[in-house]
């Protein structure tokens, strides 16, 4: 058998190294190019971090200049994160098939400052945008086609956002009386139910109730 | 849109112009009805839920505007309030008719989130089953494509080979479709014994079979007229419209995520990229054919190379311990039971993963935040952006060439409507 392999127990972050070639376009974006938050290289990948305003310069940039190169934009994708003051990631994830490499840039918004579309550069991204709007509800300026594509006709909100509900608000059914497809007000059988696998034994030091406990092991350590 | 519209004679194609006796082309002013027509979602040349709503100029397709998510299951939403060996699944349910491959693209986005990596043995079952999967796809993509255009011989042959597959996905998984096979760590079961022979004998039996289908359609004069010039991409168009896989290779972008970005064995592997250069229906069906002849190449050489080993990390927080010793060892029968309510934690990290699926690039982006569920997992599907470009390919085309482009496509709609 194979040795077992190990995995860290706490996460370790890697060092942002700046070498081979993707290191190298890093370290150029961080250096020369305006606007950049930040440049670096996380588990291996190149991540770009900008601001809105800056976006379509640096994507223009990637476009066209040939030490970029980056004909395709594979995908763009939202996060949400609620807790931030702009909860929205806009991610894309940028391919250059002549120099074998891949650039994700990413911008950060809120619900109702609009990001600067980018299908004028690639006609591609009107779906993801789309993609993007529909499920988050990030807005996108210029895009001339700025509507729906995933949900269902007429479908309100955006079901993405960490606080719009697994189940949903609405749910449909053929009604045999009015014969036609009645929407509804979800109703569960069950509560839904969502586990906390936060583990009382990982990471916490202090267990409810036993921290005199801790405190006075704690202390004999200090002691030696 | 159903106004009616005067035409000038110089927009009709020449070819749609009656000829006259004396063979000089007599020029009408034709009054034709421009309308809206509803392809699908139910109709069988949509391929799945396809609705495309075509403006036509009598049989000419003016704009095709698709419609879709009318197969929208919400899985990235799904998938965040699952575990990560209960998401796994989903793919499976993804694209359904290349499973394996989109399982992998999962499994190795959270090996390396978890920085681990799958045995070799595990690695090379991956890369065999990667192959089946291509062959079981292009065969249902083909022979599909060619009961769009008219050929029904191709389709019934080609389920009795996709049976063959099939039936090697079913003793490696137990399930003839949704395999959950490869996992995070590993395949989830080494191959049952006689598996690996019998998969060398197909292998041997098989460019027999492609050479059978090629002789019904590659030099066929009626699929020759429904393909050839129909749908054509230029590289540019192609790279802009974010196309991958066959579709780009068609169109003449020698590029191969297995080639220029090898994840498992495929670094061990030789294989020739096939490459188009018209982008047209015709070569999207001869870059798939010629992917076929590769597939049974990479297989061979699979099982040249295959050695017996483990097939998952021994880490048996990720994987499960074997059921014999779960029966014995506590502790064995603790992790089969926290793996499989809690599952493990993902550290905290990023990753874009892509694999050269069937279709193209295939890319999962996981989100983790340490905890046992993805934080976010966006799907890129293939199909997107392929459906996307529909628009661009089938105008000016007829009613008919747009199924053919539709066809040529491979499009699924598990995956595309996610």
């Amino acid at each position: 058998m194979a040795d077992p392999v190990n995995i860290p127990p706490v996460a370790v972050a890697e060092p942002r190294t700046v070498s081979g070639p993707l290191g190298a376009i890093a370290f150029r974006l961080s250096t020369a190019v305006p606007g950049i938050i930040s440049a670096g290289i996380e588990k291996g990948e190149l991540v770009v971090r900008t601001t809105r305003h800056r976006l379509l310069d640096l994507m223009t940039m990637l476009r066209d200049d040939p030490r970029y190169a980056c004909q395709q934009v594979m995908d763009i994708c939202g996060v949400d994160f609620p807790d931030r003051a702009e909860r929205f990631d806009v991610v894309y994830n940028l391919l250059s098939v002549t120099h074998n490499h891949r650039i994700r840039v990413i911008v950060t918004t809120d619900e109702t400052s609009p990001v600067p579309s980018v299908h004028q550069l690639w006609p591609a991204a009107t779906w993801w945008e789309r993609e993007c709007y529909d499920l988050f509800g990030v807005l996108f300026t210029d895009q001339p086609d700025l509507r729906r594509i995933l949900t269902d006709y007429g479908f309100e909100g955006h079901p993405l956002r960490k606080d719009f509900p697994l189940t949903g608000y609405v749910e449909l059914r053929y009604d045999e009386d009015r014969r036609q497809v009645v929407y509804e007000p979800v109703d569960l059988v069950q509560d839904f139910r969502n586990f906390d696998f936060e583990s009382p034994w990982e990471g916490i030091l202090t267990l409810p109730g036993d921290e005199k406990a801790h405190a006075d092991r704690q202390d004999m350590k200090r002691q030696g | 849109m159903s106004d009616v519209t005067l035409r000038s004679d110089t927009d009709i194609p020449d070819s749609m112009l009656p000829e006259d006796q004396d063979g000089e082309v007599k020029r009408h002013v034709v009054e034709i009805d421009s309308h809206a027509l509803n392809f699908g979602p139910q109709h069988p040349s949509a391929h799945g839920v396809l609705r495309l709503v075509l403006e036509m100029e009598g049989e000419v397709v003016a704009r095709a505007i698709p419609h879709v998510g009318l197969l929208h299951r919400g899985t990235e939403k799904l998938i965040e309030y699952k575990t990560y060996p209960k998401a796994l699944p989903y793919f499976d349910r993804l694209d359904y008719v290349s499973p394996m491959c989109e399982e992998q693209a999962f499994a190795l986005a959270v090996e390396k989130l978890l920085n681990i990596e799958a045995p070799e043995r595990a690695r090379w079952i991956r890369v065999m089953f990667a192959e089946i999967t291509r062959i079981l796809n292009h065969i249902l993509n083909l022979t599909s494509f060619g009961l769009d255009c008219g050929a029904l011989t191709p389709a019934l042959w080609g389920y009795e080979e996709r049976e063959k597959l099939i039936e090697f996905y079913e003793a490696a998984s137990g399930a003839r479709f949704h395999a959950n096979y490869v996992r995070p760590g590993g395949v989830a079961r080494d191959l049952p014994a006689g598996l690996e022979e019998r998969i060398a004998d197909w292998a041997r039996t098989f460019p027999k079979w492609i050479d059978d289908l090629e002789s019904l359609l590659t030099s066929n004069r009626i699929w020759k007229q429904r393909t050839v010039g129909i749908g054509v991409f230029t590289t540019e168009q192609a790279l802009a419209w974010g196309f991958s896989g066959p579709c780009l290779r068609a169109s003449g972008v020698p590029w191969d995520l297995r080639r220029s970005q090898p994840y498992d064995n495929y670094d061990k592997v030789e294989f020739n990229v096939p490459v188009g250069r018209q982008g047209d229906c015709y070569d999207r069906y001869l870059v798939r054919v010629a992917e076929m002849r590769e597939s049974v190449r990479i297989i061979n050489q699979c099982l040249e190379q295959i050695r017996p080993g483990p097939v998952k990390v021994r880490d048996h927080k990720i994987t499960p311990p074997p059921r014999r010793e779960m029966k014995r060892s506590m502790e064995a029968l603790i992790h089969h039971f926290k793996l499989f309510t809690e599952g493990y934690h993902v550290p905290p990290g990023a990753t874009y993963t892509v694999t050269e699926t069937p279709k193209g690039e295939f890319g999962v982006y996981l989100v983790a935040d340490g905890s046992n569920r993805p934080y976010r997992c966006k799907i890129r599907p293939t199909g997107f952006s392929h459906l996307q470009a529909i628009d661009e390919m089938s105008r000016r085309h007829m009613l008919a060439d747009a199924v053919a482009i539709i066809g040529s496509l491979d499009l699924v709609f598990g995956e595309i409507d996610r």
